[in-house]
């Protein structure tokens, strides 16, 4: 197991070996381990306090592992850097509850996720260019922003914001992306077109998705990772894993 | 590129209000010295004074609204930077004294022969130069707001933990000045001041000169801070106060994009600071009160939190309200003082130039509304109609 997992670390875009932590004695990862391909759409599932959040904040750099490796494109060791420095090393993150800039437009939502120097001078004295105006266009249709683009992000509804923050993910051009519950409160049309979106986004990145409904990860169509108790207890397709009996045991049964 | 980078974010209320004060710093002193002292529109010198004084206050509000209204670093200790550019301009003020002093000593400030010192201390030196003590009005006050700055928001210490311990830096330094050895004059300060770039500091001229210069500055720090919040770097800053990781997890520095504008802010409370000193004659360690800094939100928050020209409005209406107040009710000011704050937050949240900019704006959308309706009555097809 050790061997094949060192053999992929190379190859793979993220690489979680043995990772622990816990919190006043709670242990809300034990031992995790696996690996995302360059380009893999995954989902991952899991009853409340499985870990799936504090994964997210290990692989983002807003927790520090107790024990174990976290890699990025092979040798880009997470474990030793703090939340801006990966974001701007191509790994984004779409919270579990939509988080966006309220008191923006919806325009300026994006242009201050586009992918552009972001220390206090170059933003000081950044001017809009033809080519960034074209590339937040480009995200406004993607996520069928486009006729709301002066309205501020307050006024949006909450499956509207949710499509905002990953079109702010969207013009942070990550290599992965971090999506935490998107379809959370969404009606089913809504969560059918995030689905067709994310697949869409999967095809130029790596995704990963937390999700509960199980009905939008069939929908997703990919490789499944069950998480409970701060490992992981099964991986595969969804009927594999839903038909396995500890994940029933420990997720879909109960 | 600076020029256009200052000019390019001016809208019409910035150059209303950036005319006016241009407009004041002409007119008062015309005023006060062109015509006689009997003339009905005669300003009187200590009234110079008195609006220069405003001024400054209403640039440190400025410096505040900045930092608080924008970023949402609730700073209460924004007086401590005003008082030590203040203390800068002092120190330059004392050497011009010179051998004018009660002990005729030419190099030592009165105090210093007082203490019996022999020499004057090495943080004294350069500030015979006016250029050196000008630079050190926004030197010091910047490096100990780059300092603090650099230790609290790299330990991400936010909100009310922020402002306590801004209100502790503001009291550690009011304790320190107190003290005679640390050779600031202690308890009495810096004071009994002569002369400034030559000219007698008690002089109408000057202190005609000294308002113009408030009020010119005051512009010049409007327009800054226009342009600093205006541009993408004033978007973050924004997005920061709004959703802090969020915009840390789009990979801007969050600690960097604080530091920044605390710093910027800092410095123009020296300027303020600076200004201040040779109008009222006197600096002392009761600047760093920390009652002083919480004076400074009330202003920003009657005026208007996040509008850069409410923190100047608010500043000088309450100073205003309070030169008339203590003169005319002495002891209801505080209880005066006091009810503006609970009145503001509870019926004027986003203060008086908030108020006043939301109303205008729900009555020209109505107004649009209005006309497009009008337009479609009447099926005037015109596109200019809907304007």
């Amino acid at each position: 197991m050790i061997q094949t997992i060192n053999q992929t670390k190379p190859k793979s875009l993220l690489y979680l070996d043995g990772v622990s932590v816990s919190f006043d004695g709670f242990k809300a990862l034990n031992s995790l381990s696996f690996v995302i391909e360059p380009g893999e759409l995954r989902a991952i599932i899991g009853p409340n306090g499985a870990g799936k959040t504090t994964m997210m904040d290990i692989i983002t750099g807003k927790t520090r592992p107790d024990e174990g490796q976290v890699f990025f494109k092979g040798d880009i060791d997470l474990t030793q850097r703090d939340e801006a420095e990966i974001a701007n090393l191509g790994i984004g993150r779409k919270f579990q509850k939509p988080t966006v800039f309220e008191s923006h437009t919806i325009w300026d939502n994006l242009e201050l996720a586009l992918n552009r120097r972001r220390g206090v001078f170059p933003t000081l004295f950044y001017r809009l260019t033809a080519d960034d105006k074209a590339r937040i266009e480009e995200i406004l249709s993607t996520v069928r922003l486009s006729a709301r683009r002066d309205d501020l992000a307050a006024n949006l509804s909450h499956g509207q914001k949710q499509w905002l923050e990953i079109g702010m993910l969207l013009a942070q051009e990550p290599e992965l992306l971090l999506v935490d519950e998107p379809v959370a409160g969404m009606t089913d049309a809504e969560t059918a077109e995030t689905a067709i979106l994310l697949k869409e986004i999967a095809r130029t990145r790596s995704v990963v998705v937390v999700e509960h409904d199980m009905g939008f990860i069939r929908e997703l169509g990919v490789k499944v990772t069950c998480l409970a108790e701060g490992s992981v207890l099964a991986e595969g397709s969804i009927d594999f894993v839903s038909s396995d009996p500890k994940v029933i045991e420990n997720y879909l049964g109960r | 590129m600076i020029t256009s980078f200052l000019l390019r974010s001016l809208d019409r209320s910035i150059v209303t209000v950036v005319a006016i004060l241009l407009g004041l710093a002409v007119a008062i002193p015309a005023l006060n010295l062109l015509t006689a002292p009997d003339h009905p529109l005669h300003v009187p010198t200590y009234l110079v004074s008195l609006f220069g004084k405003y001024l400054t206050y209403a640039l440190l509000a400025l410096a505040l609204d900045l930092v608080w209204g924008f970023c949402g670093i609730l700073s209460l200790g924004h007086a401590a930077f005003f008082a030590l550019g203040g203390y800068a301009m002092g120190m330059y003020l004392m050497r011009q004294i010179g051998a004018r002093g009660s002990y005729g000593n030419p190099m030592l400030p009165d105090f210093m022969v007082f203490l019996n010192w022999k020499e004057l201390p090495w943080f004294w030196q350069g500030f015979d130069m006016f250029w050196f003590a000008a630079l050190m009005v926004v030197l010091v006050p910047g490096l100990l707001a780059f300092v603090f700055g650099w230790f609290a928001f790299r330990s991400r210490v936010n909100g009310v933990y922020l402002s306590i311990i801004t209100q502790a830096m503001t009291y550690a330094l009011l304790l320190a000045f107190f003290r005679n050895d640390m050779g600031f004059g202690g308890n009495n300060g810096l004071t009994d001041f002569k002369d400034i770039l030559g000219f007698n500091i008690q002089a109408p001229g000057t202190r005609a000169a000294l308002f113009a210069a408030s009020a010119v500055t005051l512009a010049l720090c409007l327009v800054l801070t226009t342009a600093i919040v205006r541009s993408k770097y004033g978007k973050v800053l924004v997005a920061v106060r709004d959703a802090e990781s969020r915009t840390r997890f789009l990979g801007y520095r969050v600690e960097h994009i604080k530091l920044f504008a605390f710093t910027v802010s800092a410095m123009m409370a020296g300027i303020a600071g600076a200004l201040y000193v040779p109008q009222v004659g006197i600096i002392n360690p009761g600047e760093f009160e920390p009652g002083n800094s919480i004076e400074v939100v009330i202003w920003t928050a009657v005026g208007g939190r996040g509008t850069l020209i409410g923190p100047i409005v608010g500043a000088i209406l309450v100073n205003g309200g309070k030169s008339i107040f203590t003169a005319a009710f002495p002891e209801f000011w505080l209880f005066a003082l006091g009810g503006l704050f609970v009145f503001v937050t509870l019926f004027l949240p986003k203060g008086v130039v908030g108020t006043v900019s939301a109303y205008l704006a729900r009555r020209k959308a109505h107004r649009r509304a209005a006309d497009a309706e009008n337009a479609r009555d009447n099926l005037v097809a015109e596109p200019m109609a809907a304007e």
